[in-house]
């Protein structure tokens, strides 16, 4: 009973959310939009006893990936509202359903015909937390080292890219001055 | 009571509202919103199949396409950034240098 409500009032409040993310023409009520549906995603993490997930998802998701898109923006003009040019607006909403609907049923014909077997069942008297950690650290090294290497990647590359030349005003310059510079 | 249906209807429709975006918006920045839109929607659909089926591959997935996301950001707002202060706009029509 309990599960249905919370189930239904989180879908309603997700889905309005990201509807105003998708439509919203002001970039800041976009992005707080998206934290909260973000928050409202988390929910069913603890719904679904994934609670393990739900965690990283506050810690990463409204946590970090927020704060980088609030440090991004103050770089862009955020109270300006977004200028955009769409045409056949109509064909947008047709595509994107009808890709959708394709998509889904490419991922749900095997599980329809019931061909899925648990390859790591869950362990029983264990906490989900604890049950993640064991598969992860177990069947997962690998790729769990992979993903390590990765954030560390993106890392370096994001404070290149953002800090490079910070001192200097990038925007009052022209483009061959910058080629000038770079072949001294 | 809820079954495993209901999550899958539920994710893609948010995924659908994902596409909406990515197929609706110019501007690079809710570009970026919408490609989060989409990966959670798929992450939803992961964490349900997990419990449904008794199974924490899915949200052994759901946990590394989390990973993904965060580096993607970290990397999108830095190219973002370097873009903006070159060209003053996010607009993806401001990027097409050949005209033809």
């Amino acid at each position: 009973m309990f599960e249905a409500i919370a189930f239904y009032l989180f879908s309603a409040v997700t889905i309005a959310m990201f509807t105003i993310v998708v439509m919203s023409k002001n970039a800041l009520y976009s992005m707080s939009a998206l934290a909260a549906g973000m928050i409202m995603i988390s929910g069913f993490f603890f719904l679904l006893d994934a609670d393990f997930l739900g965690v990283v998802q506050i810690i990463v998701y409204t946590g970090a990936v927020m704060a980088l898109y609030a440090f991004g923006m103050m770089f862009f003009d955020t109270t300006r509202e977004v200028k955009e040019n769409i045409r056949a607006p109509k064909l947008v909403f047709l595509l994107s359903g009808m890709t959708a609907l394709l998509l889904v049923i490419a991922f749900v014909a095997p599980i329809v015909s019931d061909h899925i077997e648990a390859l790591y069942p869950m362990t029983e008297g264990v906490q989900n937390p604890q049950a993640v950690g064991i598969v992860l650290f177990t069947k997962y090294l690998v790729p769990f080292e992979v993903a390590a290497v990765m954030l560390l990647v993106a890392m370096v590359a994001g404070i290149i890219l953002a800090g490079k030349k910070m001192d200097e005003s990038l925007t009052l310059k022209v483009d061959e001055e910058f080629q000038e510079k770079g072949a001294q | 009571m809820i079954t495993l249906s209901h999550y899958l209807i539920l994710s893609a429709l948010l995924f659908s509202i994902g596409l909406v975006g990515v197929y609706r918006r110019k501007n690079l920045l809710m570009l970026l919103f919408s490609t989060e839109i989409l990966l959670n929607a798929v992450n939803v659909g992961f964490a349900a199949i997990s419990k449904f089926y008794g199974d924490l591959t899915g949200q052994m997935f759901a946990f590394f396409i989390v990973a993904v996301a965060a580096s993607e950001v970290a990397v999108g707002l830095g190219l973002m950034i370097v873009w903006y202060k070159r060209r003053g706009t996010l607009d993806i029509d401001s990027m097409q240098s050949m005209h033809g």
